[in-house]
């Protein structure tokens, strides 16, 4: 078995030592329960927010489905698939205007104007219109994580084609590439670090705009919960929720760093 | 000779404006060049030989004067003139194999005819155990081979090169030197290579032509009929050093005093 590298036992110290002395502090009494509780407590909640709520019944459903059946695993989905929606949406609408805009001259100085006015404007600020339009419920959910993914998606697509190194165009043109297969093949594969770049940071958009647009539209997912928990002042269950967030959207990045490594894997950026 | 020539150069003119300022990088350029025939443009940086060979390949046309290869005339870029260049200028996202493949697929030959060219060129550059790497991880020398096999690919009688050894040390660029030459005695191409190193110019070429420094134009048009292999150390090979080094100072000095008043666009 391979030892934990020291790097990674180093990035351990200062979470074990700041979960300590907020023990420490629990424990003297010097922090109020209420306004943050103590570790134990919210791991506690946390469990009993991860587990089923009801006893196993084979003739109901499959045992798979009974251990995510509980208030967490549910939410947890609820959210992620929200995420995945308006990310696959907004990003994959980004993806085909961004190549466009980076390939054609005409088309960007027909279309950047417009982009450069809706990019500044948060997508929270969409709320209200998209709860006139969208009415409750996932729709407007998935409208605002969409337009959290679209503008990075479409921002770095259009750098990344305006960015290629003009020698593979020359290259592409004297080997006979044609137009098409100069996008195609030279274009597109330049472009795609950024690409991939503009995707990781739309996800994290996406994540963010998830947590928001679940507090004031759908009754399900960990915004909501989170939100719920305040009515009832159960601040160790915001917390245990927060940390699912944290380590929903850790996981979430995670995947996207292994999927670019092996998409970029010619890339010299990534030598190490 | 009597062959028609291959390549035709025809009172060529270049002139770029930078920045209000007209520059004439080319003027009044005839030159022949003959199939099989191994040409050397010389010059000091500034003298316009990689625009000459620009012109020819398609990338920056002429602004008066007509360039014809095999009696048609240049307009643009193609696979009948492949280019090495200096910077190597792989596809680095695609593998050895996948950048030598690229022509032969543009032009959609069948798939077996691409798998054994390829391999064909990748024995000839000694790159087989290479194959399927890709260009991050090879020795510069090892690009420029992936870059020649590439245009080999593409089979073309013309093959023009900007300074493609320019940047490599000066043991692989011997190596490359040799390999260019066995191929080019293999396949009997045409080829036309800049370069400002006298040395590599007489170590390759049959034929010298000298440019002078802005505006560019013929100085001197040299054959060189040392036998070949040549040896660089050979009393023959250092009188023609020593021949057409005198002509390049001058043009290096001029290029120099250039630099020095601020004059040089580059």
């Amino acid at each position: 078995m391979a030892r934990p590298s020291p790097k990674a036992l180093r990035g351990l110290l200062v979470p074990l030592a700041a979960l300590a002395l907020w023990q420490l502090l629990s424990a003297k009494g010097i922090l109020n329960a209420h306004v943050l509780p103590s570790p134990g407590a919210v791991l506690e909640r946390w469990w009993t927010y991860l587990r089923p709520g009801e006893a196993f019944d084979p003739s109901q459903m499959s045992k798979l489905r009974w251990m995510l059946s509980g208030e967490l695993p549910q939410d947890a989905f609820a959210s992620l698939y929200r995420v995945l929606a308006g990310f696959l949406l907004g990003g994959g609408l980004a993806l085909p205007v961004g190549l466009a805009m980076g390939y054609s001259r005409f088309l960007h100085g027909l279309l950047d104007p417009l982009v450069q006015v809706l990019r500044p404007i948060p997508p929270i600020a969409y709320i209200p219109l998209a709860i006139l339009w969208f009415g409750l419920g996932n729709p407007p959910a998935i409208f605002l994580i969409s337009l959290g993914a679209f503008f990075p998606v479409l921002m770095n697509t259009m750098a990344g084609v305006q960015h290629v190194d003009g020698i593979y165009l020359r290259v592409a043109r004297n080997l006979g590439a044609g137009r098409m297969a100069t996008f195609l093949r030279v274009i597109l594969p330049a472009a795609t670090p950024y690409i991939l770049a503009g995707a990781r940071i739309g996800m994290g958009t996406a994540f963010i705009v998830v947590i928001v647009s679940e507090m004031i539209a759908v009754n399900n997912g960990l915004g909501f919960r989170i939100l719920e928990a305040r009515e009832y002042m159960w601040s160790d269950k915001i917390i245990a929720g927060m940390f699912t967030i944290g380590l929903l959207g850790l996981g979430i990045d995670t995947l996207m760093s292994l999927l670019t490594k092996r998409l970029l894997r010619w890339h010299r950026g990534l030598e190490s | 000779m009597s062959a028609p020539a291959q390549i035709q150069v025809r009172n060529v003119h270049k002139v770029f404006s930078t920045g209000g300022a007209e520059v004439v990088a080319l003027k009044g350029i005839d030159l022949d060049i003959h199939p099989g025939e191994f040409l050397c443009l010389l010059g000091p940086s500034g003298c316009g030989k990689s625009t000459l060979l620009n012109a020819v390949a398609g990338f920056s046309l002429p602004t008066t004067g007509e360039i014809l290869v095999d009696g048609r005339p240049v307009t643009a870029p193609g696979p009948d003139r492949g280019m090495v260049f200096q910077e190597y200028a792989l596809f680095p996202w695609m593998t050895v194999e996948q950048n030598v493949a690229f022509g032969l697929q543009i032009k959609k030959r069948p798939r077996a005819e691409i798998r054994d060219t390829v391999q064909g060129l990748l024995r000839m550059l000694h790159l087989e155990e290479f194959r399927a790497r890709f260009p991050k991880d090879l020795s510069g020398g090892m690009r420029q081979r992936v870059a020649i096999a590439r245009v080999l690919a593409l089979d073309s009688q013309i093959l023009l090169m900007d300074e493609p050894f320019g940047a490599l040390d000066a043991l692989t660029r011997r190596t490359l030197q040799d390999e260019l030459l066995r191929i080019w005695s293999e396949l009997k191409k045409t080829i036309l290579f800049v370069t400002h190193s006298l040395e590599e110019s007489i170590y390759l070429a049959d034929r010298i032509v000298l440019m002078t420094y802005r505006p560019g134009t013929l100085k001197r048009d040299v054959t060189v009929d040392l036998p070949r292999p040549r040896d660089a150390a050979s009393p023959e090979f250092n009188a023609m050093k020593k021949e057409l080094g005198g002509l390049l100072m001058e043009e290096q000095n001029r290029h120099a005093q250039a630099e020095f008043t601020g004059t040089a666009v580059d």
